[in-house]
């Protein structure tokens, strides 16, 4: 048995953290409120600025996930993995890339236009060094999250895992995380597939 | 866990059609990589390996025709049922349909069909499968987590048989990426070489069967595989190479091998200075020094989502023939660590051997294959 030791799903300009509201803000489009959510928790990471609206997305949401608690020095950096997954892969950023070829192709935002970098960005704030995978699918996929989560704790690949769903596109995104570790802490519940799909759907009806 | 036998394979490339055909013309020294004048493409010239003839058919795109003929060719040569609910289609790829941005205007009909999981759909419903497909999207490193995802779900029990197919096409929009970058060689890309300055982009498509099934005994296997991140820089290496040999000592330590055991690396091998020489420290860190090294990118190009499939199945191919294939572009060692770079067609007994990939993220992975394993 695998424990959900906490949550955090960005969506539709509200936050929720365990299931939890912790920011709500309706005003301007995503990237305006995901400037207006790294001001509002203070967060000092130059690099976010320089990141495509994906990676920031992700990065806010794992950044919260982590808040309160994580115990990162109990685990090798090896041990901690990043599994991700969306629907669009990195379309949102493949479009703004593709408007600079037609004057100067910019390398800064091409090497954005691969749906695993938000995972590359994550691994190097919280120095990740475990498992990677970046799934493509229609809808949030609980099962082989789940699945492919569960099968790297329970073999040994991991002890702790940052899982779930990054997408954003056409001016909408959802980021919905969660923290799965071997033990259970706090308020840590099973995990399972029920779980982590009434989490995200708990906000995204 | 269940062994994963290896039972069909099929490689589709400007080299030829079928693994057979492929393994012919990289024994015979031959490589896909051309100079290319197409304006489509790039305002000057360009060296990569890109497919022959024309790829016609209305209701499938170039890179989903790959996929198929792949798929098909591999699945002839098997008796592996994709209307067998325990059969899983798994596609790896980078930017699938990305070329249909050059020439559409962004829309929801664009968008539905441009996204990955509409071409696995298609292919996989083409062919019969019945299982909604698992679409793998994780850079450079693509094919070799299909392959090692498809392990993983074989070893669980959810499925028998795992189909997995990876492709991809060169387009403006990749290739106009890389220039950007400066990371297109102006020759024929040259891996490990002294003189290498960058990549050759290439195309292709790799199919690779495995299954569970007891009547496949005495195959070729997959012993183990792993993943892991640099933690380091989003577009370069990491500068150790201690988090790719991390992977390829915890791939090793699944197969139940010793290091001693694995006869050769087939590794990632793109020929821009920092990749090639970030493997050289891995393949050092893990003591690996001794043991041959090639990369087929001098061959087949960057093929990125096909790569570590189409290089897997040359790998296995290998270990069938007991024949090591050169690294082709390779004249002087141009990395700080001694490397031992095939830089020849030798026969020889082989039993296992090492797969590595990296790419863009900091992902790196690893796989081993071998004929047996005496625990």
């Amino acid at each position: 048995m695998n424990y959900l030791n906490a949550s955090c799903v960005i969506s539709h300009q509200r936050i929720r953290k365990d299931e939890i509201m912790i920011l709500e803000n309706n005003e301007g489009d995503l990237p305006a409120f995901l400037g207006a959510v790294y001001a509002h928790f203070d967060f000092q990471y130059p690099k976010f600025y320089k990141m495509d609206t994906l990676s920031k997305l992700g990065w806010l949401a794992a950044e919260l996930l982590l808040q309160d608690g994580f115990p990162k020095s109990q685990y090798a950096p090896e041990n901690i993995g990043v599994i991700l997954s969306n629907a669009n892969a990195s379309l949102d950023t493949d479009l703004k890339y593709w408007e600079t070829v037609k004057t100067m192709p910019s390398p800064a935002l091409f090497v954005y236009t691969l749906p695993n970098i938000v995972a590359g960005e994550i691994a190097i704030r919280h120095q990740f060094k475990g498992e990677n995978a970046f799934f493509i699918s229609p809808t949030f996929d609980a099962g082989t999250l789940h699945w492919y989560t569960n099968d790297l704790l329970d073999n040994g690949r991991l002890a702790a895992c940052i899982c779930g769903w990054v997408e954003e596109l056409d001016n909408r995104g959802v980021a919905a995380l969660f923290l799965v570790e071997k033990e259970r802490r706090g308020a840590g519940i099973p995990f399972n597939e029920a779980a982590i799909q009434r989490i995200f759907a708990g906000d995204n009806e | 866990m269940p062994e994963v036998y290896i039972v069909s394979d099929n490689i589709v490339s400007p080299l030829g059609s079928g693994t057979a055909e492929n393994f012919g013309q990289l024994t015979a020294g031959v490589s896909g990589i051309r100079r290319q004048v197409a304006p489509e493409f790039s305002d000057k010239p360009f060296y990569a390996s890109l497919m022959n003839g024309t790829f016609t058919a209305r209701l499938y795109t170039k890179f989903e025709q790959l996929l198929l003929m792949s798929i098909s060719g591999a699945l002839q040569n098997s008796r592996i049922d994709p209307g067998d609910p325990r059969t899983i289609l798994i596609i790896s790829t980078t930017k699938g349909n990305i070329q249909m941005l050059e020439t559409q205007a962004y829309s929801p009909e664009l968008k539905e069909r441009i996204s990955l999981m509409t071409s696995a759909r298609m292919v996989g419903e083409h062919l019969g499968f019945v299982q909604t497909p698992i679409v793998v999207s994780n850079a450079c490193i693509s094919g070799l987590l299909a392959i090692i995802t498809g392990t993983r779900l074989l070893q669980s029990g959810k499925y028998t048989h795992a189909v997995i197919a990876g492709a991809d096409i060169v387009s403006k929009f990749i290739l106009s990426g890389f220039q950007s970058f400066l990371a297109v060689s102006s020759e024929p890309c040259r891996p490990f070489d002294l003189n290498r300055d960058g990549i050759s982009l290439g195309e292709g498509a790799g199919t690779m069967v495995l299954s569970t099934a007891r009547e496949y005994p005495g195959r070729i296997r997959v012993l183990g595989g792993a993943t892991g991140n640099d933690a380091n820089h989003i577009s370069g290496p990491s500068r150790t190479g201690k988090e790719l040999s991390a992977v390829v000592d915890r791939a090793i330590g699944e197969s139940g091998l010793d290091k001693t055991d694995i006869d050769f690396i087939s590794a990632h091998g793109t020929a821009t200075p920092y990749n090639d020489e970030m493997e050289a420290r891995a393949i050092a860190h893990s003591g690996l020094l001794g043991v041959p090294v090639h990369s087929l990118k001098g061959y087949y190009g960057h093929t990125f989502g096909a790569a570590g499939i189409i290089e897997s199945i040359v790998a296995v191919e290998s270990l069938r023939r007991d024949c090591l294939i050169p690294s082709k572009g390779f004249v002087e060692l141009g990395v700080s660590q001694p490397i031992h770079i095939i830089d020849h067609v030798s026969r020889t007994p082989l039993h296992n051997c090492l797969k590595t990939a990296s790419g863009f993220g900091g992902c790196n992975a690893a796989v081993v294959f071998g004929k047996t394993f005496a625990p």
